[in-house]
């Protein structure tokens, strides 16, 4: 019995410590240092190349403070992992150049875990800090739990790669990426533009909005495109692993393409199945088949010819592409996916919309999201996921769809 | 007709693969009377051994299954030793939730070490697969391996608890184990042996999983777990051919209730047919008649 009282002792003893030693790390993050001394610099320096600053504003070593919310850890921690990377690249670079109207950014990222409970309290956490702008969250379903939060507070979100339809259901909450039923309608006019096929087979996640909401859209559009579906098989995420059936009733039902809208990890079994079963359509995805390349020991001539939706292809000629995954190769050693590329946008689109509404960091979160949700119609932007992207007020970007293919292990443009 | 019976052995190739990991739950619980949640966590890193083993570092596939039939036989000895244990006196539900810390805690150093990018799994096999009727049905090699695996290990455990000393030495922990220890059968080296028997067999079941769905992931594990409990409560939970039998019904309902009644009702099938054999025979299909003594 004692034992065991001590032992819970030092147990809390040890966990009131780490919890003092992250605080801790957590005030004297080095992006505030920086922003310090520059801000310091500030009003005696002419050196801030800005001319349209509300100088006052950084005098008092002020910072923007933007938050992030996403999965580091558990099933989706790839997708988080990314937006954490991307946005952190483009931070570092505009406060390289000087920062937001002469005011240096401070960039802060929770984990969520996938997991719309835990995005709340990274929220908090976010608030607590003193968060004024939200680049956020990376998945859909966390998303449509934090903007409610953020439509009560005010606070301007703007979401890289929340595809769901109810992600920015608040004037609040705008995003980079297509929404799912803009997904599900493109593919479908895709398929039927070029010809594709007109025997479709299609499985799909009911248990994930992502999944079922591009699918409802594809159906709704299949029909004007004179596109048959003749077979359709769901799966949830409980039941992931198994796809024998689905890909026997595609095959028997004579099916010319197999349009899977979900992940690459589900894909990858899909199309080892499709392998072992020698069944081999046109396989057409949706922008979550990006990083299929990259699962670890995966036969990429299973993906051969594979095509799917994608807003960013890594090996394009595009100058702002080509220094993007420049400098997140030499950071991070990987090849940067859409994901990293919708972010690092979303932290320009933020700077962009600051710029064009003039806030500066003393105002409070809702002060400037009432001011940057005007700016955000305003704006034109030219970014890596798309050139003269602009925003309508229901938070959905206008931005022309890619269509990228797979050849030898490579993603090609269409 | 060539459709249904393509169903059905794919059906009988998935229900396998739940049969092996239900006899790992089965044992477990008939001899320690326990739940090991913990038991599907242990073929995803039995998954992972041999992904490390054949894929990273070239073993051959049959030096790699036999590496990691002996990592989760050790760790499942160590589970047993370090988590189970000191609680062998303790109540119920505090077993119960260790084993569900111990699966957490898994699952979250395999991310640690492998991270959360899916991994494909090079099949172990290299068995041709067998067309009949023209192509209209493909048995694959790994359906045909499991099935025939799971069948070599259903008659050997049978036979093992059946003739040996230890075998039977489980059998009477099973009934009585304050009787066994009575009658000079060390109880705790008899526990420590299910769970490596438990724990080896996890082993297999990750490849043979893997080979058939080979995406690797640190919850690859956790699902086939739980449809696998499923499977030996519906065969009857402590016995061994109810495991088996659970598991390949289970895995031919899911899949001919997913390809002719309807894929999004596959589970809820699966599941009413377990509840209508628990309100016939709360036991399970083979479970034994309540011997409760008072």
């Amino acid at each position: 019995m004692k034992k065991a009282l001590s032992l819970l002792l030092v147990c809390a003893m040890t966990f009131s410590l780490a919890a003092c030693g992250s605080k801790e790390s957590g005030t004297t993050t080095p992006a505030e240092d920086n922003s310090q001394t520059e801000a310091d610099a500030q009003p005696e320096g002419d050196a801030q190349p800005e001319g349209e600053t509300e100088a006052p504003a950084a005098s008092d070593g002020a910072v923007f403070k933007i938050g992030g919310i996403g999965p580091t850890t558990g099933g989706a921690a790839v997708y988080g992992i990314a937006v954490q990377r991307g946005a952190q690249i483009a931070v570092d670079e505009i406060n390289a150049a000087g920062g937001i109207n002469g005011v240096q950014i401070e960039f802060n990222f929770q984990d969520d875990e996938h997991d719309p409970e835990k995005s709340v309290n990274a929220y908090n956490t976010l608030k607590d800090w003193g968060m004024q702008v939200l680049v956020g969250t990376v998945t859909s379903n966390p998303c449509i739990a934090v903007v409610e939060k953020t439509h009560e507070d005010n606070m301007f979100q703007l979401t890289p790669s929340g595809t769901a339809v109810k992600c920015v259901q608040y004037d609040n909450a705008f995003r980079m990426c297509f929404s799912d039923p803009n997904q599900g309608l493109e593919s479908a006019k895709y398929i039927g533009e070029n010809g594709l096929a007109t025997k479709v087979a299609v499985i799909y996640d009911n248990s994930d909005p992502y999944s079922q909401g591009i699918y409802d859209a594809f159906r709704a559009e299949a029909a004007n495109q004179n596109i048959e579906i003749v077979a359709e098989t769901s799966f949830n995420s409980d039941n992931k692993t198994d796809f024998s059936t689905a890909v026997q009733s595609a095959k028997s039902a004579g099916a010319e393409l197999l349009y899977m809208p979900f992940y690459y990890t589900e894909a990858s079994l899909v199309l080892a199945e499709c392998s072992k079963q020698s069944y081999k359509p046109v396989f057409f995805g949706v922008d979550g088949m990006d990083g299929i390349l990259s699962v670890e020991n995966f036969d990429v001539t299973l993906a051969e010819d594979l095509m799917y939706m994608a807003p960013f292809v890594a090996n394009s000629d595009d100058e702002q592409v080509k220094s993007f995954v420049t400098k997140y190769q030499e950071s991070f050693n990987e090849i940067p996916n859409q994901f990293a590329a919708d972010a690092y946008d979303c932290v320009y689109v933020v700077k962009a919309a600051m710029e064009e509404a003039g806030v500066t960091a003393d105002m409070d979160a809702s002060a400037i999201c009432d001011a940057m949700v005007g700016a955000m119609t305003a704006i034109s932007y030219d970014g890596i996921t798309g050139k003269q992207i602009s925003w309508e007020a229901n938070g959905e970007p206008n931005k022309a769809p890619l269509v990228v293919q797979i050849k030898n292990g490579e993603t090609i443009g269409l | 007709m060539m459709g249904f019976i393509s169903y059905l052995v794919n059906g009988i190739s998935l229900g396998s693969v739940y049969a092996i990991i239900a006899l790992g739950y089965t044992m477990v619980y008939g001899i320690a009377k326990m739940l090991n949640f913990a038991h599907g966590d242990v073929i995803m890193i039995g998954g992972f051994v041999v992904f490390t083993t054949v894929s990273g570092m070239g073993l051959p596939p049959v030096i790699g299954i036999l590496i990691s039939v002996v990592v989760c036989t050790v760790l499942g000895m160590l589970i047993e030793r370090i988590a189970y244990k000191p609680l062998r006196k303790a109540s119920k539900l505090a077993v119960l939730i260790t084993a569900i810390g111990v699966s957490y805690f898994l699952q979250n150093v395999a991310l640690l070490i492998y991270g959360s990018n899916t991994k494909s799994f090079t099949s172990v096999v290299s068995i041709t697969p067998i067309s009949l009727a023209d192509g209209a049905i493909i048995i694959s090699g790994e359906t045909i391996v499991t099935i025939v695996a799971c069948i070599i290990i259903m008659i050997a455990l049978t036979a093992f608890i059946k003739y040996s000393k230890s075998g039977r030495a489980m059998l009477a922990v099973s009934e009585d184990s304050g009787a066994a220890q009575l009658m000079g059968v060390n109880v705790n080296a008899t526990i420590a042996l299910t769970f490596a028997i438990g724990s080896a067999l996890a082993a297999i079941a990750g490849v043979l999983l893997c080979s058939s769905y080979p995406a690797l992931t640190p919850y690859t594990g956790a699902m086939p777990g739980i449809k696998a409990f499923v499977a030996a409560v519906f065969g009857g939970i402590g016995s061994i051919p109810g495991a088996f039998i659970g598991g390949i019904l289970l895995g031919v309902i899911e899949i001919l209730g997913k390809a002719y009644i309807s894929s999004q009702l596959a589970d809820a099938i699966v599941f009413a047919v377990l509840i209508v054999v628990l309100l016939v025979k709360p036991t399970g299909l083979l479970g034994k008649q309540i011997q409760e003594k008072v």
